[in-house]
């Protein structure tokens, strides 16, 4: 059967990938990989580790779910708790949003440059410190390369978020307003702990999807190599999924790149697609257990 | 159109059933000339109808003949629904509530609610009851501890939950569910209950338990039921109003509503022959 | 019965009621609630602000020539003035002319920076001079970034003939943006081609022919297909891909549009997939019970009726596909092998739009012509995957409405 046969091949394909990755990256990732520096030689396999990369990345997605998390939440709770269903602003906010999740990476890399460093960063630079020379938030930096990324996840949580608040029984807002609850005290006692699971998978899978993402960072914030930690949210910083690209594509010889290259694209799949299993698992769970309706 | 004579808020005084005929029961909810449109859809057309106070009145009728409308018109949940359209006025105790100055949270605070379907909260059993004090603002564990007690024995639910008080609401039988909503609905002594058919979906044992519980409650409430069932409402109920396509046919103490009708279509339907 | 006996207990005193003439006395106010709500109001307009401060942000710097008014050879000659003309300069003229933002300008007194103007125009001047007595080249004149240069050939000093180049790091800067738009086209055809059959036909699959048990399985896998980092797979492509690909083929340049087409394809699969699937799954199911009882086998009513019912779902999936693949940058970054040559070929190394914005973005004058000429090159990408959207939503919804009232 040819349809089959399609299936089988891309599902094939996912098992190829995953398979060569793990083959190959298996016997690299170890303690030491994970745990030490890049301080002697970026390139070299066996002397240096990931760990001021996977440090990078965690501090990025993590200032970027802080970002995300409320607006994307709290957009979604505007549209399918307060908007009129037909309005017109309703119309335009949901497209928006579609839109968003349409815009290519490269584009966020643009805006992230543009509007992010080049406008606000240099706004704040004018009002907070006026006469200095040094742009300080003017610059590529942790928190902007965050707040590029916020924009890119934020139809993710939008959608999980509004799919689990469909999904809370229409009894339930009705019983609590008919005990003379407020559409605020109902939203925040009986509809957001009802929907807790579904923005968790929404916060999951942005988190997820931003961690493998390289191209806005590519202008906002990561760089080759820096000594140290980053410190403070104009800092720039090393991060995962650009050190596989770096790995790639300049190291002077590749040959002894390859462990190294192939240990931190094993981490890094492994990073994403746990995060994607975990989401798929607990929307699985919630489509099959609604344990919210008797 | 509405039978106006019996709508007479005197007339409905002086034809209470036997056994109450010497209390005299004022009308506490007058619905006057009420009219509600779903966009373009009619679903209530001019009803005038008095409601007597500590009493029970049922609305019966074909599904979809409005009378649940008709019931969530009085606590105004259908603001929620957005194309919904009312004219005609409906008085609590003198007061118009679609009148503007109208807070409709203050309203729903005094006009409880128990809807067709139980719905719990997914928290715990007392959580449930304590649910209306917190909104309220009420902390004090003693006096919270004590008013969902007296809630769960007036609902008749005490003796069955008191030992797991604080397990989830959602592991309760579908007739404890539903009283679980019943002594929700009192803990915070509303002075009105509307009941939305509260005993359509369960077995006969909680049906009668329900409507035992319904008849204790008519001592402190006034109650406002919907029914699909006629033998519910000429057991439990006073008064019985029947609907038909979103108009009131005939309104009248209960007795004489179901022995003797005085419009065709009331008679057609409570011995049967449609609906 | 308990339960009565339970009832019957006497309830405290009820406590007196206010009358229901309270009910009127106006609402309560709840400040804090009214200002909640309007807070939510206010977040929820995120997204509409964002996307309107993309368009702003991306297409402001494209802008000078979108309309045609950057000039890169009027900025060569025209720039100097006497330094009395300095003297008589604005702050904000001075400003402009030095080209620093206001911190930096400030950072410096104003008769210093007038010093340091004066003293780029002596020097320029003096270049100029000099250069009018080298080799006149009439390259110089040209306004390479007017339109006519961005899209038409041109035939540059030491060509044989007009050509279409790509050349924006050298003394003349050639911006001729077809070789990119070609090799964009190249690798996104190429991916839509491959990704199609194979998504198109799991679509087919998943939704008519497997089990439940089966699509419980399968649907999962393809999604985490889509979590895979573009990334890794432009990794794939360029260690495992290109090296397989070769040894069938036997290309000249190991990386090419085919290789990064294929690996692009492997991206796109789980976007077509789930548009198609969705459709198809859509398709009443009497549509098909219809085609069954008079006969036909499974086969032929999954070909011949539900993917005809569903086919404006499976165009919206293309259509998506192929702006999701020209938006792609990570892969064919890796696997094209970046050569900005105009080529149709498909196994000639190439690049594409994405890959030179990500590529030479790092290394550009803020704001000088090579910065504009990639953000408007960006505002092409971003404008292209608009329009992809807007078509696929709306087709999408269509769809929906049509099926759902059949059913």
């Amino acid at each position: 059967m040819l349809t089959a046969l399609a299936t089988g091949l891309i599902v094939a394909m996912l098992a190829l990938i995953l398979g060569h990755v793990t083959v190959h990256g298996w016997s690299v990732v170890t303690w030491g990989f994970l745990s030490s520096g890049a301080e002697e030689g970026l390139f070299t396999a066996g002397r240096s580790g990931i760990f001021p990369m996977l440090f990078g990345t965690a501090a990025r997605v993590i200032l970027m779910t802080l970002l995300v998390i409320p607006a994307g939440v709290i957009t979604a709770v505007y549209l399918n708790e307060y908007a009129p269903a037909s309005g017109r602003l309703t119309r335009w906010v949901r497209g928006a949003v579609n839109h968003l999740a349409g815009v290519p990476s490269i584009v966020f890399g643009l805006f992230g440059l543009g509007f992010f460093i080049g406008f606000v960063g240099a706004g704040l630079d004018d009002w907070l410190r006026p006469g200095a020379i040094q742009p300080y938030w003017a610059a590529e930096g942790l928190l902007w390369a965050s707040a590029t990324l916020a924009v890119m996840t934020l139809p993710v949580v939008v959608a999980a978020t509004e799919e689990a608040l469909r999904a809370v029984p229409a009894g339930l807002r009705e019983a609590s307003l008919a005990l003379g609850a407020t559409r605020l005290q109902t939203l925040v006692r009986i509809v957001l702990p009802h929907s807790r699971s579904g923005i968790l998978t929404g916060s999951i899978l942005a988190v997820g999807r931003a961690a493998g993402e390289v191209v806005p960072l590519l202008f906002t914030g990561a760089a080759l190599y820096v000594s140290g930690l980053p410190g403070s949210l104009n800092d720039k910083f090393m991060d995962l999924a650009y050190h596989v690209w770096v790995l790639c594509t300049q190291s002077p010889d590749i040959d002894q790149t390859k462990p190294l290259l192939y240990g931190a694209v094993l981490v890094l799949l492994g990073l994403t697609l746990s995060l994607n299993l975990v989401a798929i698992m607990i929307r699985a769970r919630i489509s099959r257990g609604p344990q919210g309706t008797p | 159109m509405p039978t106006t004579d019996l709508s007479n808020p005197s007339a409905a005084t002086r034809r209470s059933p036997s056994g109450e005929a010497d209390a005299p029961n004022h009308p506490l909810i007058e619905i006057e000339r009420l009219s509600l449109c779903y966009g373009q859809m009619r679903a209530l057309q001019n009803i005038t109808l008095n409601i007597p106070e500590r009493l029970v009145t049922a609305f019966i009728g074909p599904s979809g003949c409005g009378k649940s409308t008709l019931l969530r018109c009085l606590n105004r949940l259908n603001d929620l629904v957005e194309n919904a359209r009312i004219e005609g006025t409906v008085r609590i105790g003198g007061c118009d509530i679609y009148g503007p100055g109208v807070d409709v949270i203050e309203l729903r605070k005094r006009v409880g609610m128990v809807f067709q379907k139980a719905n719990p909260f997914p928290k715990s059993i007392y959580e449930n009851v304590a649910y209306g004090l917190r909104l309220r603002g009420m902390r004090a564990r003693g006096i919270v501890d004590e008013i969902v007690e007296r809630s769960l024995r007036s609902a008749a639910l005490w003796d069955e939950v008191k030992d797991r008080l604080h397990a989830s609401a959602l592991g309760l039988s579908g007739g404890q569910q539903q009283r679980l909503c019943i002594a929700r609905a009192i803990a915070t002594r509303p002075e009105i209950l509307l009941m939305d058919e509260p005993a359509s979906a369960l077995d006969p044992v909680a049906t009668s338990k329900i409507e035992d519980l319904i008849l204790a409650l008519k001592q402190e409430f006034t109650l406002v039921m919907v029914t699909h069932n006629m033998q519910q409402a000429a057991r439990i109920s006073d008064y019985t109003a029947f609907l038909n396509q979103g108009e009131l046919i005939e309104f009248n103490t209960t007795s004489q509503l179901f022995t003797n009708p005085s419009r065709r279509q009331t008679e057609d339907y409570v011995t049967g022959r449609f609906g | 019965m308990s339960d009565a006996d339970s009832v019957t207990t006497p309830p405290s005193p009820p406590p007196a009621k206010p009358p229901w003439h309270d009910l009127a006395r106006g609402r309560v106010a709840r400040p804090g609630e009214w200002l909640v709500e309007k807070g939510i109001f206010a977040v929820s307009l995120t997204a509409i602000v964002m996307i309107l401060l993309i368009f702003v942000f991306v297409g402001r710097e494209a802008l000078p020539i979108l309309l045609g008014q950057a000039d890169s050879a009027a900025a060569r000659v025209q720039r100097i003035l006497p330094p009395e003309d300095v003297d008589r300069m604005t702050p904000s003229e001075l400003r402009a002319a030095l080209g620093l933002s206001r911190r930096k300008f400030a950072a410096r007194s104003l008769e210093e920076q007038k010093a340091a103007l004066k003293e780029i125009y002596a020097v320029r001047a003096e270049a100029d001079r000099n250069g009018a007595e080298a080799i006149p080249d009439k390259d110089s004149e040209v306004n390479t970034v007017g339109w006519r240069y961005l899209i038409r050939p041109h035939q540059w000093t030491g060509y044989s003939r007009p050509e279409f180049i790509w050349q924006p790091v050298s003394q003349i800067q050639k911006f001729n943006v077809v070789p990119l738009l070609v090799g964009s086209l190249k690798v996104t055809l190429v991916a839509v081609l491959f990704a199609l059959p194979l998504a198109l036909g799991a679509a087919l699959y998943v939704s008519q022919f497997a089990s439940r048990r089966l699509r419980a399985w399968i649907k999962p896998a393809i999604e985490m297909l889509a979590g895979i980092p573009s990334v890794v797979l432009g990794f794939f492509a360029l260690f495992v891909l290109a090296a397989a690909l070769e040894s069938v083929f036997a290309f000249q340049s190991r990386l090419n549009a085919f290789v990064a087409g294929i690996a692009l394809g492997v991206a796109i699969i789980p976007v077509i997939f789930a548009l198609a699937e969705e459709a198809l799954s859509a398709v009443p199911r009497g549509y098909l019970e219809g085609a069954l009882a008079v006969g036909a086998s499974r086969w032929q009513a999954a070909w011949g009726v539900a993917l005809p019912a569903a086919w404006p779902g499976v165009f919206a999936a293309v259509v998506l596909g192929f702006g999701r693949a020209l938006g792609e940058t990570m892969i064919v970054l890796m696997a094209s092998g970046n050569a900005a040559i105009l080529s149709w070929s498909l196994f000639d190394s190439s690049r594409t739009v994405t890959a030179t914005i990500a590529a030479e973005l790092g290394e550009v004058v803020f704001g000088g012509h090579h910065y504009r000429v990639l953000f408007l090159l960006g505002t092409l990408v971003l404008a292209v995957s608009f329009v992809a959207n807007l078509v696929a939503d709306g087709v999408m919804n269509r769809l929906r409405r049509r099926l759902a009232s059949s059913s």
